[in-house]
């Protein structure tokens, strides 16, 4: 289908952008790679009075390492990310992540940025940046920058605690030293949505951050001490899962039990 | 800062197949639509509209994109490559798309123009692919007569051909 007509703005900086937003608020919506936005415009699923694209604001098309995280601009393509020579030594949970993102055609547009704005209950980039603890950067024109901890910016499904007037500017990964990551997912084509998505990441000291995407509204993080296998089942039991037409609330669940142990064995491994 | 309100039409210009060309379009307008209804160059298929059949795949600034999640105005002043841009003005086929008609790559064709254009993208950053990479790449596009066998056979044997695998006539 074709979307419904809508305004078309492309700021040149960053300033033009918050102005936007500042003015139009909630009948806007960012425009950065459109892989998930347009599909939902194209299937009139949402609406928009104004798109503000902001896909050739250079100041947003940075990757930054600011030593203790690295810093990924708005505009900046999952496969750019992909692509940068540092990946597999700073980012490993994201190197092993960002291949189940879409398609190779999808992550030369779509933005790490906005994956994380769009907030899909099982999608990889979302889950990864809970799993790490990182953050959001979020501007707005009346009140300046804002840094939230994924926790508090992910609320629910397809939610955040975006305001209506605010950009995400950047988002922050931590840099991982010593660590071993895992990352795996059950779909029933590659690049389909996760039916669900696991994520594990070993410290130096053996302690397990485990999080699971698909169960819940949004990424879910646990610490797992000791027995995976028995602790992973206590989990399952408490998250609810989803009932859609890809799989059953109890087929998630036993996929998790089965899944999670193995993918924390394999960070534990790469860890070892 | 570029602005066009609802009701109007811009004139949106870009270089297709290397040439400049210029036609009006709504905001809304989706490359895709703009590609065949404006500008007349239908070789580029339209098959599901939101990202997910791959039969729209353009390149744009030479990286391989869906047509139907662009909007014509976010291609404004970029360089767009579709199927057109393959074969010789002689219509001889380049090594790709010799690749495919020897391997029997394409039943009804709707999927091969996307197709094409993801691994001319593709071979371009990987002239020596893997069958798992090759595979990885064409999840990305639906072909309903099913070949996939044969596309990942040309494909094959496209990277080993010279065109291909050196710097060649690369498009």
């Amino acid at each position: 289908m074709k979307p419904r007509p809508f305004d078309y703005v492309r700021p040149d900086t960053v300033d033009e952008a918050l102005a936007l937003l500042a003015e139009y608020g909630d009948d806007a919506r960012i425009l950065a790679g459109g892989q998930s936005l347009v599909p939902m415009l194209n299937l009139r699923l949402i609406d928009a009075s104004v798109l503000i694209d902001i896909s050739r604001i250079a100041e947003l098309d940075v990757i930054r390492d600011l030593g203790q995280a690295i810093e990924i601009g708005a505009a900046v393509t999952q496969n750019k990310l992909m692509a940068w020579p540092q990946i597999g030594e700073k980012l490993p949970l994201l190197a092993a992540a960002l291949p189940f993102v879409g398609h190779f055609q999808t992550r030369n547009k779509g933005t790490v940025c906005g994956s994380i704005a769009h907030a899909d209950p099982s999608s990889e980039i979302p889950l990864a940046l809970a799993v790490l603890g990182g953050e959001v950067v979020l501007r707005s024109q009346k009140r300046g920058a804002r840094v939230l901890g994924a926790n508090e910016f992910q609320k629910d499904m397809l939610t955040t605690a975006r305001d209506a007037d605010e950009l995400i500017v950047a988002v922050r990964f931590p840099v991982m030293a010593g660590q071993g990551v895992a990352f795996r997912e059950v779909a029933r084509r590659h690049g389909d949505f996760a039916i669900i998505a696991v994520a594990a990441v070993v410290d130096n000291r053996g302690a397990v951050r485990l999080g699971v995407g698909g169960m819940a509204g949004r990424p879910q993080v646990r610490r797992i001490f000791n027995d995976p296998a028995g602790a992973v089942a206590a989990w399952a039991q408490e998250l609810e899962g989803f009932e859609d037409l890809h799989a059953s609330a109890a087929m998630r669940r036993d996929l998790f039990k089965n899944l999670a142990p193995d993918v924390i064995a394999e960070a534990q491994q790469c860890a070892a | 800062m570029r602005r066009v309100n609802k009701a109007e039409k811009a004139r949106i210009a870009l270089t297709l197949n290397g040439r400049k060309l210029a036609a009006e379009a709504e905001p809304r307008m989706l490359l895709s639509d703009f590609l065949r209804q404006g500008l007349g160059a239908t070789g580029t298929h339209v098959g599901c509209e939101h990202g997910i059949c791959g039969a729209c795949t353009v390149l744009i600034d030479g990286v391989a994109t869906r047509s139907c999640l662009t909007l014509a105005v976010q291609a404004e002043g970029r360089e767009v490559r579709t199927v057109e841009s393959l074969a010789a003005a002689d219509g001889k086929l380049n090594a790709l798309q010799q690749a495919f008609r020897n391997n029997h790559a394409l039943q009804c064709g709707f999927c091969t123009p996307g197709i094409l254009m993801s691994f001319t993208d593709f071979l371009a950053r990987n002239p020596h692919p893997s069958e798992a990479e090759i595979r990885e790449v064409l999840s990305g596009h639906l072909c309903r007569c099913t070949g996939y066998a044969g596309i990942v056979a040309a494909i094959k044997e496209a990277a080993s051909a010279p065109a291909i695998a050196g710097e060649g006539d690369r498009p």
